[in-house]
């Protein structure tokens, strides 16, 4: 440790770049919860006053809660299927050789580097060609395409961060593979199975780009917010939408990385 | 070798006693557990199949869509090039590919070069509170990529937060026009809002370097500049690569920045292809245009991919 410090010197500008990069990252997403406590159906500076007029609002109004109902559902069936994929994914990728690994593990992960609109609008055509309408099932396996490369990577490095031969004790001990799989593999990788419920959710219940091909008359709250982008004088009841979903979100988000808090450092210090 | 898979076998057989299966199914299961391949591909089979399902065939019809053309309200089946010779026939396609891809490219650029020394501080000047630090710089990543566009769109609008601001403090007289419906403005969103997709990868690849060759550059010589450009740059340029894709390939097909903040000179590839198989109703034609624009993607990544291979045997 001592033999790198003059190597890694503390250097200010470093430092103060740094924070005014995270000031930067948080900014503008801050914006959105200052402005709809703001007495004044303009979003602009000077603020005029502190209100929650815009949250009572949001409450009295009918469609949000639709498009909640519906983005809640769609997200807790979307989290528990990937995470379940990608239960399985994880463990054969990091316990078994098998050809073609490398390939069908890329492949897997493709909804990573593909624009999401190309998914949207193939989807879009093979539901249409196949008679099937839309609907939030639609919706969900739009959906599922994008969370599963996502429950992959939180879940494998749970699996790399256990030692196997406990597995094989158990079978040795006489559990077949399935009460194996329950009494000791699950224990074991639980942290990131609710990390990966955590974020899938989170990931399916912000996602906009899907849902616009895929939802048909059955809008996401994502969707929803899209509509009442065009009327100006929805944009404080708006604000104060955004404002609820940022919250919840960072909530999951950090209780989910908290939980699998192990297995993160791992991954991001090693593979 | 062969010691290990008789012991497998062994244990195989030893299984298919305890759990009394004998016969056909037992030899299969046998089978089964002694073949890796087989296991490994049948614990993978859920997430590939529904991913051949949900990727591969949405596909291919896409691919046959696009040499059908649109008649009213219907499609023409017969097999045409119509589509995609009205892509390169009339300016307006094209026109709209490059401007992605440049919009996009920048917004890369960009990026990879505010992040580069975020990623570089927490992997070299943070030594306690690393996880901290990656989990505060992901965070606004995870929630909604729509409301992170409709923040900037606060920001930059015509009565927004800086114009606001600049006009309450006296500074201007009237708004600032070129903040809102530019491409300056996509960009500025897009680099925001892929941060993370950037410094994760470069972060990585920054962590993995061996601490012991910076203290043998500096050993033989090297001032802090010259080990900069020598070793850590070089080592890190696979996380640069990966960094650069992962935020070029999906932005260039991005449709909700340009529609929110891009106006008319700023329109994209994406909003086009929206507007093709929504507004327009020409869905055979926007299955052209995805198929272009996906072979665009593929090829320049593909050139890009080739010449860090190339760059990187250059350097080691």
């Amino acid at each position: 440790m001592s033999a790198d410090t003059y190597i890694t010197r503390p250097n200010r500008a470093l430092r103060i770049y740094a924070v005014i990069f995270l000031i930067v990252l948080y900014l503008p997403v801050l914006f959105l919860p200052l402005f709809s406590f703001n007495d004044s159906i303009y979003i602009k500076f000077p603020l005029t006053g502190f209100t929650l007029q815009w949250y009572a609002d949001l409450f009295a109004r009918e469609p949000v809660w639709h498009a909640l109902m519906n983005s809640l559902k769609v997200g807790a069936v979307v989290a528990v299927l990937s995470t379940i994929f990608g239960i399985f994914a994880a463990k054969a990728i990091t316990r078994y050789r098998f050809p073609g690994r490398g390939p069908v593990v890329g492949f897997v992960m493709l909804p990573l580097v593909v624009p999401l609109i190309i998914f949207g609008v193939a989807l879009l055509v093979l539901f249409s060609q196949m008679g099937v309408k839309l609907t939030l099932y639609t919706v969900g396996i739009g959906h599922l395409i994008i969370c599963l490369p996502f429950a992959i990577a939180t879940l494998i490095p749970r699996f790399e961060g256990f030692d196997r031969s406990i597995e094989e004790a158990s079978a040795d001990l006489g559990e077949n593979a399935w009460w194996t799989f329950w009494r000791v593999t699950l224990p074991m990788i639980f942290p990131g199975v609710m990390a990966s419920l955590m974020l899938t959710f989170t990931v399916s219940f912000d996602e906009f780009i899907m849902a616009f091909f895929l939802s048909g008359t059955q809008p996401t709250l994502p969707m929803y917010i899209w509509g009442q982008l065009r009327f100006p004088k929805e944009l404080p009841s708006i604000l104060a939408l955004s404002s609820i979903i940022i919250l919840a979100s960072f909530v999951i988000v950090f209780l989910g990385q908290w939980i699998n808090r192990g297995a993160n450092g791992r991954t991001i210090r090693g593979e | 070798m062969s010691e290990q898979t008789a012991a497998e076998a062994d244990l195989s057989k030893a299984r298919s006693e305890r759990t009394g299966r004998t016969g056909r199914t037992g030899r299969l299961s046998r089978m089964f557990y002694r073949s890796e391949a087989l296991r490994g591909l049948g614990l993978l089979s859920p997430a590939l199949l529904f991913m051949l399902a949900a990727i591969l065939v949405p596909f291919g019809i896409l691919i046959v869509m696009s040499f059908w053309t649109a008649s009213g309200f219907d499609f023409d089946t017969t097999w045409s090039l119509a589509n995609y010779q009205g892509f390169f026939e009339r300016p307006i396609y094209m026109a709209l590919l490059k401007r992605s891809l440049w919009i996009s490219g920048i917004a890369t650029v960009a990026t990879v070069v505010l992040c580069y020394p975020m990623a570089y501080y927490v992997a070299f000047h943070v030594h306690r509170n690393k996880m901290m630090w990656i989990v505060l710089i992901t965070l606004p990543f995870w929630t909604s990529y729509l409301l992170r566009v409709f923040a900037w769109k606060v920001v930059l609008g015509y009565e927004g937060v800086i114009n606001s601001a600049l006009m309450a403090a006296g500074l201007i007289d009237a708004p600032l026009q070129f903040l809102l419906y530019s491409q300056s403005a996509v960009v500025i969103t897009l680099t925001h809002a892929w941060a993370a997709f950037a410094i994760l990868p470069i972060y990585v690849s920054l962590e993995k370097i061996d601490r012991s060759l910076l203290e043998a550059a500096t050993d033989l010589g090297d001032g802090p500049v010259m080990r900069f450009l020598r070793v850590t740059l070089p080592l890190s340029l696979p996380g640069v690569t990966s960094a650069s894709l992962l935020i070029f390939i999906p932005t260039t097909g991005d449709y909700i920045t340009p529609a929110l903040l891009g106006g008319p000179d700023a329109a994209m590839i994406g909003n086009l292809i929206q507007k093709l198989f929504g507004p327009i109703n020409n869905w055979p034609m926007g299955a052209a245009v995805s198929i272009m624009l996906m072979l665009c993607i593929a090829l320049i990544s593909g050139v890009f991919i080739l010449l860090t291979i190339f760059l990187r045997r250059r350097i080691s």
